[in-house]
């Protein structure tokens, strides 16, 4: 499903973030991307959405050469991806149904399956009773979940996770793992870059391991 | 629907539905960019309208600098229609020598007439001008105590072509030859000098309203950027989430347009309202010329005209600053 080929993106300032990085996920994995603060975990992720394009090497996502893809390309290329943020990126001055109904409205769904799904997405995350709220009402626990509700509902192929449990306590983000296991289960390729070692090494899946920008561990299933 | 999926865990449910995603009915998509654009244009006037003072300040910058070009040319089409009862036809009037008999100028009168470009010739006689003049001027007393009648006889001679100026001149020069004929005066000369006044004003018009709209775009433009950057995280999440540029530019081409439509709108308000402060006096001093004009306004055409005007350089300006700006908003 994505796939890195002798990956390597060198910043203008001559930082390295990524070096020679080559890895391949398939489309039924949960797969744990750690490492220290630095270490090119946010920078893999972001190649995935083509926030950021390799210096050298190729990125595939679904067989597609992301370098194939032009900007006006990108919208598309990133219905497919549902991504969570550390810091939730919700919209602050909208209800928590609008948050999470924001990607089917882009994709121009119906506005009766947009309501539909939302609600089945918030559902999920256990939040339904919640829609009406505006997110600062929320806790972080619950901005987490929306920000879940919003990555998942547009039934996205891929879904990445940059430190989801970072502000959250160990019980919660359990709970929150558990969510993209579920997820997981039901075919969708997850990434998620985390560097709660604690917690990931608990759950059964694989860990690819960063070090300054080379993959030190976990290059193989 | 995301718990349902996991009921049917066991086909490769994400390919299949990736498929059924892209598979939306064209109706299903024209449908959901209708109510995208219904939303945005209501989503945008709700901004406009939830900051009253500022919008406002904005309306009336806009309908200032479209109500000055608009309010020259309203003046300009008024003089020229004034100017229009007199633009034809062109008079030129002879004045007799002065040993010249009152049958001496009739028969001048038949030969004057006689003329293939002459389509006709009054005479005024001396005694008749003076009757005119003693009438008219209220000197009456005055002109009395003269021994003698101080005026000429007077030839009043129409061309048989008098749109064509060049043609009313020449005859003018041939007549000034005449040996009867002191002098020979064409009554254009100050028509020709209001008419290129005229066209100096209408030149005047399309430089001052060419520098406004360009004026009305820059505002525009600046007021649409400091919405762009007020609502950057905003933008910044769209785009995260597969907004296209298309989907981010629209709120922000209601808002330009909203803009400009209160801007033409407040426009022609004012053009009305300065016309009605003027309609009175200028009502009052037609009436000490005799003439019955009245003051011509804008019209609902004109009104209607100004506010598609300004709707159009909202959205001209809108695009110009979404353009300049959405370029430089990606996600970090």
């Amino acid at each position: 499903m994505i796939c890195f080929d002798r990956v390597s993106k060198r910043y203008a300032e001559g930082h390295d973030a990524l070096r020679e990085v080559s890895v391949d996920i398939g489309s039924d994995e949960l797969v744990f991307i750690t490492g220290h603060s630095g270490a090119g975990k946010t920078t893999l992720l972001r190649m995935i959405m083509l926030m950021e394009r390799p210096t050298r090497g190729q990125v595939f996502v679904d067989g597609q050469d992301l370098a194939s893809i032009s900007p006006r390309g990108i919208p598309r290329h990133r219905r497919n991806i549902g991504v969570v943020f550390q810091n939730h990126r919700l919209l602050l001055d909208r209800t928590v149904f609008d948050n999470v109904a924001l990607p089917l409205v882009i994709a121009g769904c119906d506005h009766r399956e947009v309501g539909r799904r939302a609600r089945a997405a918030l559902d999920k995350v256990g939040l339904l009773q919640r829609e009406r709220a505006m997110p600062v009402t929320l806790s972080g626990g619950e901005q987490q979940r929306v920000g879940i509700a919003r990555a998942v509902v547009g039934r996205p192929g891929i879904l990445l996770a940059d430190e989801p449990t970072g502000n959250l306590d160990p019980a919660l983000s359990a709970e929150i793992m558990q969510l993209f296991e579920e997820f997981n289960q039901v075919g969708v390729t997850v990434l998620i870059a985390s560097h709660d070692l604690a917690l990931i090494s608990r759950l059964q899946h694989r860990i690819i391991t960063l070090r300054e920008g080379r993959l030190v561990a976990g290059s193989k299933a | 629907m995301i718990g349902r999926r996991k009921q049917d865990k066991a086909v490769p449910a994400v390919r299949r539905e990736g498929a059924s995603q892209s598979r939306t009915g064209l109706r299903d998509r024209l449908r959901a960019w209708l109510r995208h654009h219904r939303l945005s244009a209501a989503d945008s006037m709700h901004r406009v309208m939830d900051n009253p003072v500022s919008s406002a300040m904005t309306w009336l910058v806009i309908g200032i600098a479209l109500a000055l070009p608009t309010g020259l040319n309203v003046a300009l089409e008024n003089i020229s229609q004034l100017s229009a009862s007199w633009d034809s036809p062109a008079q030129i009037s002879l004045f007799l020598q002065d040993g010249i008999s009152d049958d001496g100028a009739r028969q001048l009168q038949a030969d004057l007439a006689a003329r293939a470009d002459v389509a006709q010739a009054r005479f005024v006689s001396r005694k008749e001008a003076l009757e005119e003049f003693r009438a008219l001027s209220g000197f009456a007393d005055v002109l009395d105590s003269l021994e003698n009648n101080p005026l000429p006889h007077l030839m009043l001679v129409s061309p048989a072509d008098s749109a064509e100026q060049s043609a009313a001149a020449a005859l003018r020069s041939q007549l000034q030859e005449h040996p009867d004929v002191a002098q020979a005066v064409l009554d254009m000369e100050w028509l020709q000098r209001l008419n290129s006044l005229m066209e100096l004003g209408r030149r005047l018009v399309v430089a001052v309203a060419g520098l406004l709209v360009l004026g009305v775009l820059l505002i525009l433009g600046n007021t649409i950027r400091l919405a762009i950057e007020g609502r950057r995280e905003e933008i910044i999440i769209v785009k995260l989430v597969g907004g296209s540029n298309a989907f981010v530019r629209r709120p922000f081409l209601y808002t330009g347009l909203w803009y400009g439509v209160g801007g033409g709108l407040f426009a022609a308000l004012l053009v009305a309202a300065s016309l009605w402060f003027l309609a009175w006096p200028v009502t009052e001093l037609a009436q000490l010329y005799q003439s019955d004009f009245r003051l011509a306004g804008l019209g609902i055409m004109g009104g209607l005209n100004l506010i598609i005007l300004g709707g159009l350089l909202g959205l001209a300006g809108a695009w110009l600053a979404v353009t300049r700006h959405l370029v430089d908003i990606q996600p970090r």
